[in-house]
């Protein structure tokens, strides 16, 4: 299967972290359920009862590779929606025993805000704005900080990402959730990253997923929630208040489909890709000057990321995308806001010259190789510029 | 502040690690240079650059202008050389 965009029949593209190509079966269920789900599925007539069939289809579908029940499974309308909603209803759910939302200090910047925001506008007297707790330099959470911050007074809510998606390190959620149970704190596990890639979490209460991560459409997004867990519902009133309005089913049907698709042969995609990037990491620290950064064992089988000294993050990612390759990057001089990014930071690792590869399942080995014959090259020619030899 | 100064206010990453890992050059074992930065990648990239290079990494101040005396908002980050 061919990804690569029309016209440009060499680009390799090694940026699918939080937004994959479509998977196949996706596209045809797209197209399946423009043709039979395009009705308003509230609406009591044939045809929206055919849109809420695919809907209900579509979670209970979810909610099997999840291991959740269909009617802990909600739709909202992308990754980040989810988290701010997770946050700030699970939050409220639980006013009376506090305002502090833990996180640690590398979840998405979606989740940090929406745990400010919370901790900021709540009805209580003295808000308690806790600092997320510290990651070493791995990029694993401090387990004993953080089960030590979720047993505090005042905590409403835990939440700790399955693996992260910048630098691919997982973390002790097993540990993290058996703590914040024993304390009556339910946890968020923002998944956004793993599910696709590696076996669906446990230890939950809270689980948000991203479709647009694991080859489904972007425009709708997955969160779960458990039975046990207490939320109060946020903004006005509505029918669906974790998508104010209801989703598109058309987008919510593909994403369902793509999820039990990557599931299909998941141990397969998992093993082919670990290999690749095992390969990709080891090719990459035969480069002068370089950080390959995260956990080098508890990893996502799919990620690699790695900062060269010396190097201008973003006239590194210009000179790969000229010789046909995307790739991220969490360099300052390649974010909107001129901050780097705040999970490099939190690991105390080089932030210039950073790269962020997430390799799709289409992905092939030959690619990788082409990358890894081009990648010193570049590098060499961006350092040359920079004027650096001999540093 | 103590030894060579490093003045790459304004400039952005790597440009401040760049100026600074010149002036170390030659420079013997022992000595201490002090690198000023406006660039927040700065504060965490030279202590990144210390440990790849061996050098310690003294001190780092923040600047905020209009306290403390301070005309400029920054970072002044000291490393010694090993």
């Amino acid at each position: 299967v061919s990804h690569a965009t029309p016209g440009t029949p060499d680009r390799v593209h090694l940026d699918n972290g939080g937004r994959a190509p479509w998977h196949p079966l996706a596209r045809q269920a797209f197209e399946q359920a423009l043709g039979d789900g395009w009705a308003d599925p509230r609406r009591l007539h044939a045809e929206g009862r055919r849109a809420a069939r695919l809907l209900d289809g579509a979670r209970e579908a979810i909610a099997a590779v999840l291991g959740a029940r269909t009617q802990e499974v909600h739709l909202t309308p992308s990754h980040t929606a989810s988290l701010h909603t997770a946050v700030a209803s699970a939050a409220a759910g639980r006013r009376r025993a506090g305002t502090a939302v833990v996180t640690s200090a590398v979840e998405r910047s979606a989740l940090l805000q929406a745990a400010a925001h919370a901790a900021g506008t709540t009805q209580a007297a003295s808000p308690v704005p806790v600092d997320p707790v510290p990651v070493d330099r791995l990029g694993r959470v401090d387990a004993d900080a953080m089960i030590a911050a979720v047993q505090a007074p005042g905590v409403a809510l835990a939440a700790l990402q399955h693996a992260n998606g910048e630098v691919g390190t997982l973390q002790p959620v097993e540990a993290v959730h058996d703590a914040a149970r024993a304390s009556g704190v339910p946890l968020l596990v923002d998944a956004g990253a793993s599910v696709g890639h590696v076996a669906v979490p446990a230890a939950w209460d809270l689980l948000a997923a991203d479709p647009a991560d694991w080859g489904g459409p972007a425009g709708v997004g997955v969160l779960a929630v458990r039975q046990r867990v207490r939320t109060a519902p946020v903004g006005p009133e509505d029918e669906d208040p974790w998508a104010p309005g209801g989703v598109s089913v058309p987008l919510a049907f593909a994403a369902a489909v793509a999820l039990q698709a990557v599931e299909a042969d998941r141990a397969e995609q998992e093993a082919r890709r670990r290999r690749l990037v095992e390969l990709l990491r080891a090719e990459v620290s035969r480069i002068p000057d370089v950080e390959v950064v995260g956990d080098p064992d508890g990893r996502l089988p799919h990620v690699a990321t790695f900062s060269f000294l010396y190097v201008d993050g973003e006239a590194l990612v210009t000179e790969l995308d000229r010789h046909g390759f995307a790739v991220g990057s969490g360099s300052a001089c390649t974010s909107s806001t001129l901050e780097p990014s705040h999970v490099l930071a939190a690991m105390g690792v080089l932030t210039h010259g950073n790269v962020r590869i997430a390799l799709d399942r289409t992905t092939t080995a030959d690619e990788v190789d082409r990358f890894c014959a081009v990648l010193p090259g570049a590098v060499a020619r961006v350092r040359e510029m920079l004027g650096v030899g001999g540093l | 502040m103590t030894g060579t100064l490093v003045d790459a206010r304004g400039l952005r990453c790597p440009i401040p690690v760049i100026r600074l890992a010149t002036a170390a050059k030659g420079l013997p074992a022992g000595t201490e240079l002090t690198v000023l930065s406006t660039d927040p990648a700065a504060k965490l990239d030279v202590p990144a650059w210390c440990r790849m290079r061996g050098h310690e990494h003294v001190a780092t101040h923040e600047h905020v202008a209009g306290s403390g005396g301070s005309d400029w908002t920054g970072w002044s980050v000291t490393v010694r050389l090993a």
